[in-house]
């Protein structure tokens, strides 16, 4: 029973990280149409800004945690700006392979600064050590994680039904034209939208760099299995995102602790269960059937 | 034709959609003039690059028609073609090595098991459209680069295959010079394929289906079943090219099924020309060469290049090489006539 308490715990801690990226894939895509390939490479980013500013400035975590997602979230709106927007009126394939090219060359730059090995990141000594829940203990750090990230979630949950900027982005999602023709200005929000996106990811970085090795290419495998989540929880919905990105977080733990004869298992599992998905609702868990293309 | 009669084989479009149509609309001679420079160009590759290099655009060369089969004549990008690419690979690889068959047959029996791998793939895949597609088919690749890295007494896991033999009955192939005129006929005859798989009324069905899908459907035509078997025509073009790949570099890794190599791919149809089909194969040629050149020239960060080229790509020039060149003709013979 412990072990299995323990081992449900640390499903939702990677379910947490999942979760804060496709939640932020959810909500640009929702605002834009845009998938952003590059939402990996941001999450490096985040990482490896956290490990940047504490070697070489001596900027403590809790700074990092703030700094870098906003950070970033400037850098994703100048992106917007810049490149994205040019290729919003087009085919969502042309921004998703501008994305692509991005991301090769985000990692690249760092690789050539940093090299490919991996940086240790200190915990912060306030979440060092671990909580007594009992029957078992847990690492605070992970506690923290699980607890910050269930916060946000529902934080951007409230802003999105509870304020009018919430409402502005929903009904923009919806039918952007109906908005506009209510002399609402969507496009004034579309940027912002990209940038709060981009700090998810940069959020979600900065949270996995003391527990997870630092290294240019963290975001690049863990950006298709947050694809395949999304696909799974349906793109369109933001709830179904967060909630596929839990659940596979927690199938992933459970199979790699009563499946560990087959280590293939908490690999590959995410893409079964698409394939699953795919064969009985095909929108996706939560998602609505787009309009036949 | 003044009838007004609209079908799939006739789909009419306001304009020309690709490079290709153009050359297909062009003067008799002007198109044998361009098939037989191609000829001559692919027979005097070796001459003029390293043959080495020359084998690997043969390659990607199939890459990239099987990717643009899909993407530009079926309107399905698929950002997972590695899968097909690379599972050919191994499988040449390991017919090669250990059944000591000839290339050619190594070659057929994997790009047989790309095909194989294509069907289950392509079944969920087209059950989704647009960028949907893209990310489902990105998510089985990495599915099969999963289960190849965790399969390591079958594909040596990092260490890869080597020593893939080059048999050809009892032909010295060890040279690349003649090897790269020893797969020639193949990718020809691949390259062949997909132009027949285009110009036959099932390809003007795919461009139907691309067009308009739900007027392809109201007619009558099984979409889903079309696409695919375009999906599983394109994937074994691919793993044609992926198991010459194996036996040309006589070695794999599983570089050939990571994402990078499926989103490569893209960036060579999409930097010759979408809906082109030998635009892919002037993309492979440039990539290969411009790659091959960078790593030889000691510089490490050739995903800044290739990057750097794809934004650019897709940001300014995104009729490609192919399609940018067949636009400017088309409005110069246009205005000639006049």
């Amino acid at each position: 029973m412990t072990g299995f308490l323990q081992n449900t715990f640390n499903g939702l801690v990677s379910g947490a990280f999942y979760a804060l990226l496709a939640l932020g894939l959810a909500v640009i895509f929702g605002m834009l149409r845009v998938v952003n390939f590059a939402h990996g490479a941001f999450y490096m980013l985040g990482a490896f800004g956290a490990y940047v500013l504490l070697t070489e400035a001596g900027v403590p975590f809790w700074a990092a945690l703030v700094i870098m997602p906003l950070g970033l979230a400037v850098v994703g709106m100048a992106l917007e700006r810049a490149f994205i927007h040019r290729l919003t009126r087009l085919d969502p394939l042309y921004n998703f392979l501008l994305t692509f090219g991005l991301t090769l060359i985000l990692q690249d730059l760092v690789k050539l600064r940093y090299g490919v090995q991996s940086s240790p990141y200190q915990t912060p000594s306030a979440l060092a050590g671990s909580v007594d829940f009992g029957v078992f203990d847990f690492p605070t750090y992970r506690v923290f994680i699980l607890g910050f990230a269930v916060a946000v979630c529902v934080g951007v949950w409230w802003l999105l039904t509870n304020t009018r900027i919430g409402m502005v982005v929903r009904a923009s999602t919806e039918r952007p034209e109906l908005t506009q023709a209510f002399g609402i200005n969507v496009g004034r929000w579309v940027t912002p939208v990209f940038g709060f996106g981009i700090g998810l990811a940069g959020l979600a970085g900065v949270l996995a760099a003391p527990m997870r090795a630092v290294n240019p290419l963290m975001g690049a495998d863990l950006i298709i299995v947050v694809f395949a989540v999304v696909v799974i929880g349906g793109l369109g919905s933001i709830f179904g995102s967060v909630a596929a990105g839990f659940g596979i977080g927690l199938v992933q733990a459970w199979g790699e602790a009563y499946l560990s004869d087959f280590p293939i298992v908490s690999q590959t599992i995410v893409f079964v269960v698409m394939a699953v998905v795919l064969l009985w609702r095909p929108a996706g868990l939560f998602g609505r059937e787009e309009a036949p293309a | 034709m003044t009838s007004t009669v609209d079908t799939p084989a006739d789909a009419a479009r306001p304009t020309p959609p690709s490079g290709l149509v153009t050359v297909a609309r062009a003067p008799g001679w002007v198109r044998y003039a361009l098939l037989a420079v191609g000829l001559l160009t692919a027979l005097w590759l070796p001459n003029g690059l390293y043959p080495a290099v020359a084998v690997d655009i043969l390659c990607w060369a199939l890459f990239a028609v099987a990717v643009d089969l899909l993407l530009g004549f079926t309107g399905l990008m698929s950002f997972g073609h590695a899968a097909f690419w690379g599972t050919s690979a191994y499988v040449t690889g390991l017919v090669a090595i250990h059944l000591g068959l000839p290339f050619p047959v190594a070659v057929l029996a994997g790009a047989l098991t790309a095909a194989a791998l294509a069907v289950p793939i392509g079944y969920l895949a087209v059950k989704r459209t647009g960028i949907y597609f893209a990310m489902v088919t990105l998510a089985f690749a990495q599915l099969v680069y999963y289960v190849a890295n965790e399969w390591r007494s079958v594909t040596r896991g990092e260490n890869g295959l080597q020593g893939v033999p080059r048999e050809l009955f009892g032909l010295d192939l060890r040279d690349d010079y003649y090897f790269y005129y020893a797969i020639l006929p193949i990718v020809l005859l691949g390259l062949a394929a997909a132009w027949r798989i285009v110009h036959s009324p099932f390809g003007r069905v795919l461009v139907g289906i691309r067009d308009n899908p739900a007027r392809a459907r109201a007619l009558g035509y099984p979409v889903h079943r079309y696409k695919l078997t375009a999906f599983v025509l394109s994937g074994f073009i691919a793993g044609l090219g992926g198991g010459l790949f194996a036996v040309g570099h006589r070695f794999v890794s599983l570089d050939v099924l990571h994402w990078t190599t499926s989103g490569k791919a893209v960036i060579v149809v999409v930097l010759g020309g979408i809906g082109t089909l030998w635009g892919g194969v002037l993309g492979a040629a440039i990539v290969v060469r411009l790659e091959d050149w960078l790593s030889f020239s000691g510089f490490e960060a050739i995903g800044l290049v290739t990057g750097g080229i794809f934004v650019l790509v897709v940001l300014l020039f995104r009729r490609g090489i192919w399609g940018s060149v067949a636009a400017l003709v088309t409005r110069w013979w246009a205005a000639r006539r006049r």
